[in-house]
């Protein structure tokens, strides 16, 4: 039995930098940076005090006034980009089966934002550790639990399908889609709408990166903090922001004449097991779950036209990555153009792996590469092409996207364009 | 044809019973493990009952640097997936590392561990915040845990589906099985008995505010008066049915079926979906209603709720048609740990013939179901049903077979 193929027909993204799909590809195409010194807070107390931060306002992008006092940030950024992906998609609901569609939501670290202000209230400042409940707000609970995202989210589409959050930290973004993928190849739904989001800056989130000096202490220059690959570079820099996706099967998106995006044509995860933030150089098990993630694609690393990294600008990830992507597509790496967002957009941990597969595919569309900004100092350790600075013209039909993050977990997918899937 | 997706192996932390003897034999004899908070001061609250796992002394199996960087919950978890991997037999050495991974599900993190770091924050400034809060309160704790613990790099995962998380968890081992991963650690353990958790349950609007321990927490009862939270959950060791047989290893029995279903928006005046969810699961294990020999429920212990799963399972099973059982009744909600719970439940009841009773319950009149209660019911269970529901509207159904 031929496997059946999913591909992508409707992209979503409210990323740093402007809210929307096209906001965001202008950001991308023009080596633009979204990172700022944190104005949603007074950053001061904090060794890191900048982050990749969205000016959104959420009465003007749809929401009720009781959708936006009932959903943390992150349920929020979800449900508007979700409403842009079924829009992009063309997709009519009103005849789908509801039970045929499906919900999956990444998210690493739900509603943080809702649960930091709320602590603050109920435990009058920190003083209290027996809280006072009576202080508490009636959707306490759907902070506690972040499933309630996906909740949104499947009432704003209608859906009565299979429906999780998917939290495997940092690669939440890849694996939330890669698992809707599975979802509709396994015949569990036909339609999927799914992606990531993420809502973290907030004190707390601060505060537990600084301990372990994981975000980046460069406050005097907060436009150009965000340095991966950098040998300047000094750890990442927080950011928020959500992508979804609508995804179908090749056949009913042709069907429907439907605007196929790319196909998602492989996508693996692997643990390293080694540690919970640490990472061994070397790169082995990212680069099995290349490996796999290729595999399934029957493609070789020779088709691979761009690889969309991790790159979070931590010394140690963006050593590890680059000698996974050696490891795993041989001489072929040093041919391919690489190249981080998160030098833009920020690290919004859960969500970025959902924001990096639209800038994949947005880069298969245009047949333009985003750049890896503020790359100016070359690593020794880092000796790919990282396409420094300034997007590229380049002829981009099949993808690698890339992720690593607490616990250990890796994970790739490979994004091939409407060429290959029409074939 | 699927490759079979075996359970070989339990871990059991619960609240009546720590270990899978100390847990069966109060389940199958009806003994409750719901008492009065002791982890924290919880007589200023309106609600003051839990289950809480007993004589859990995590120093017994962890080493103080474990310790240390984690949460109760995920204390347990480790201990847990400890206990599942010795019962099926398995030492990690005997697999290659890619071919063992940890699909877990979690409802709110190691939530007592963040409320610290959050107090410390706020009452003492950011530099006295733990440098373990970044990977100790997220959801993915336990799966990365477990996976450092037995050396595992094979395909992982976590799903966050309240109180479906659970069995949104087998289900997933069960596809990365049918992939071709010989074995998965998969479950959950789960736990937020803390007074910012506690807050956080309250303002669910579903927690019994009943006093006596045998009164507060009764599904399908006309007093049913909503749930009393509980703490712990089982690890599962989900195995290829290939792999289980080339090590002679004994199965519990399968994965055989599975759904997942959401519920319409509210006010929406569209029916529940959980009947759907207990049809595809059926059809998806190529079983009919009439192979079920019992059902464990959700139960909600909410009027609303309960009448709504009795309704559904009526639907498919007809009037009184299957036994249906709620051993949760003695430990509480376990949120995600609730539905690995009741699998490892039912498939003790597959072993021992016997189908343990929903406590403290007398069944309303108007419910058209075969409660269990009072005295567990014995009599040959090949096939059973186990059922949750998470908060907001989210419906898992799973079927279990003897192998």
């Amino acid at each position: 039995m031929a496997r059946s193929r999913v591909v992508i027909t409707g992209v979503g993204v409210t990323a740093p930098g402007g809210v929307g799909t096209k906001n965001f590809w202008g950001l991308l195409s023009e080596g633009r940076t979204a990172t700022r010194r944190i104005g949603s807070f007074d950053p001061s107390p904090f060794r890191s005090q900048v982050a990749a931060e969205i000016d959104f306002d959420p009465e003007l992008h749809g929401l009720s006034p009781q959708e936006i006092r009932r959903m943390d940030r992150a349920a929020q950024l979800a449900v508007v980009s979700a409403r842009e992906a079924v829009a992009d998609s063309g997709i009519d609901f009103a005849g789908t089966d509801p039970y045929r569609l499906g919900v999956t939501l990444g998210s690493a670290v739900g509603a943080t934002m809702g649960l930091d202000r709320e602590y603050r209230v109920v435990s009058d400042g920190g003083r209290k550790h027996l809280v006072d409940h009576a202080y508490a707000v009636p959707h306490l609970y759907d902070y506690l639990v972040p499933s309630s995202f996906t909740a949104e989210v499947a009432w704003a589409v209608g859906a009565q399908g299979p429906a999780t959050v998917v939290s495997t930290g940092c690669t939440s973004g890849l694996d939330s889609v890669g698992h809707a993928a599975e979802l509709i190849r396994e015949g569990a739904a036909d339609v999927m709408v799914t992606g990531a989001t993420d809502a973290p800056i907030s004190p707390i989130t601060l505060a537990c990166f600084d301990a372990i000096k994981a975000t980046t202490p460069r406050n005097d220059d907060p436009a150009h903090a965000s340095r991966p690959f950098d040998r300047t570079r000094s750890g990442f820099v927080l950011g928020e922001g959500a992508a979804m996706f609508v995804l179908e099967e090749l056949d009913s998106a042709r069907t429907r004449g439907a605007h196929i995006y790319a196909e998602i044509a492989g996508y693996a995860s692997r643990c390293n097991a080694f540690h919970m933030t640490g990472l061994r150089p070397d790169g082995t098990e990212m680069a099995e779950a290349i490996r796999q993630a290729l595999a399934q694609s029957r493609m070789n690393p020779e088709d691979i036209d761009y690889i969309n990294a991790h790159g979070s600008g931590t010394k140690q990830n963006d050593r590890h990555e680059t000698a996974a992507f050696k490891r795993s597509l041989g001489e072929h790496a040093h041919r391919t153009p690489v190249s981080s967002i998160k030098s833009m957009v920020g690290h919004s941990l859960g969500a970025i792996g959902s924001i990096e597969i639209a800038a994949s595919v947005l880069a298969i569309k245009h047949d333009v590469v985003p750049p890896t900004a503020n790359l100016h100092t070359p690593d020794p350790e880092c000796d790919l092409d990282y396409v420094p600075l300034t997007a590229r013209e380049w002829r981009t039909d099949a993808v690698l996207t890339v992720g690593s993050g607490f616990g250990g977990f890796q994970s790739a997918m490979v994004l091939a364009g409407p060429e290959g899937a029409g074939t | 044809m699927s490759a079979q997706a075996l359970v070989t192996g339990l871990g059991i932390a619960a609240p009546n019973g720590l270990g899978t003897d100390d847990f069966w034999s109060a389940t199958r004899s009806g003994k409750s493990g719901i008492g009065r908070i002791t982890r924290f001061d919880a007589s200023s609250y309106p609600a003051q009952l839990a289950g809480e796992v007993p004589g859990f002394q995590a120093e017994q199996y962890l080493s103080s640097q474990i310790r240390s960087q984690t949460d109760h919950m995920t204390r347990m978890a480790l201990v847990a997936s400890d206990w599942a991997l010795a019962d099926a037999g398995i030492t990690p050495e005997q697999f290659d590392a890619y071919d063992m991974g940890v699909v877990t599900a979690s409802s709110s993190g190691g939530f007592e561990f963040g409320q610290g770091e959050l107090q410390k924050l706020w009452s003492l400034g950011r530099r006295h915040v733990s440098a373990y809060q970044s990977f100790a309160w997220f959801y993915a704790v336990n799966s990365g845990q477990i996976s450092i613990r037995h050396g595992m790099k094979g395909p992982s995962g976590v799903v966050v589906s309240d109180q479906a998380g659970g069995l949104d968890a087998l289900a997933h081992a069960r596809r990365q099985i049918r992939g071709g991963t010989p074995v998965i650690v998969s479950g959950a353990v789960d736990a937020s008995i803390c007074p910012w958790g506690w807050a956080a349950q309250l303002a669910g609007g579903r927690v019994s505010t009943a006093e006596a321990p045998d009164r507060a927490f009764l599904p399908f009862d006309a007093e049913a008066c909503g749930h009393v939270p509980g703490e712990g959950g089982a690890i599962l060791v989900v195995e290829h049915a290939d792999s289980a047989k080339r090590r002679g290893a004994r199965a519990w029995g399968e994965l055989a079926g599975y759904a997942a279903t959401f519920d319409p928006k509210p006010g929406s005046g569209r029916e529940p979906a959980l009947h759907k969810a207990i049809e595809l699961a059926l059809a998806d294990a190529r079983s009919a209603p009439g192979d079920v020999d019992v059902v464990f429920a959700d139960a909600a212990a909410v009027p609303e709720l309960d009448r709504q799963e009795a309704d559904a399972i009526t639907a498919v099973f007809g009037p009184r048609g299957v036994p249906v059982t709620a051993p949760k009744t003695m430990t509480g909600r376990l949120y995600s740990g609730a539905g690995p719970l009741d699998v490892a439940a039912a498939l003790l009841s597959v072993r021992d013939g016997v189908i343990p009773p929903t406590a403290h319950v007398q069944q309303a009149p108007g419910y058209a179901i075969d409660l269990v209660t009072g005295q567990p019911r014995t009599g040959e269970v090949r096939t059973a049903l186990v059922l949750a529901r998470g908060h907001g509207g989210f419906n898992s159904a799973l079927l279990v077979r003897a192998a």
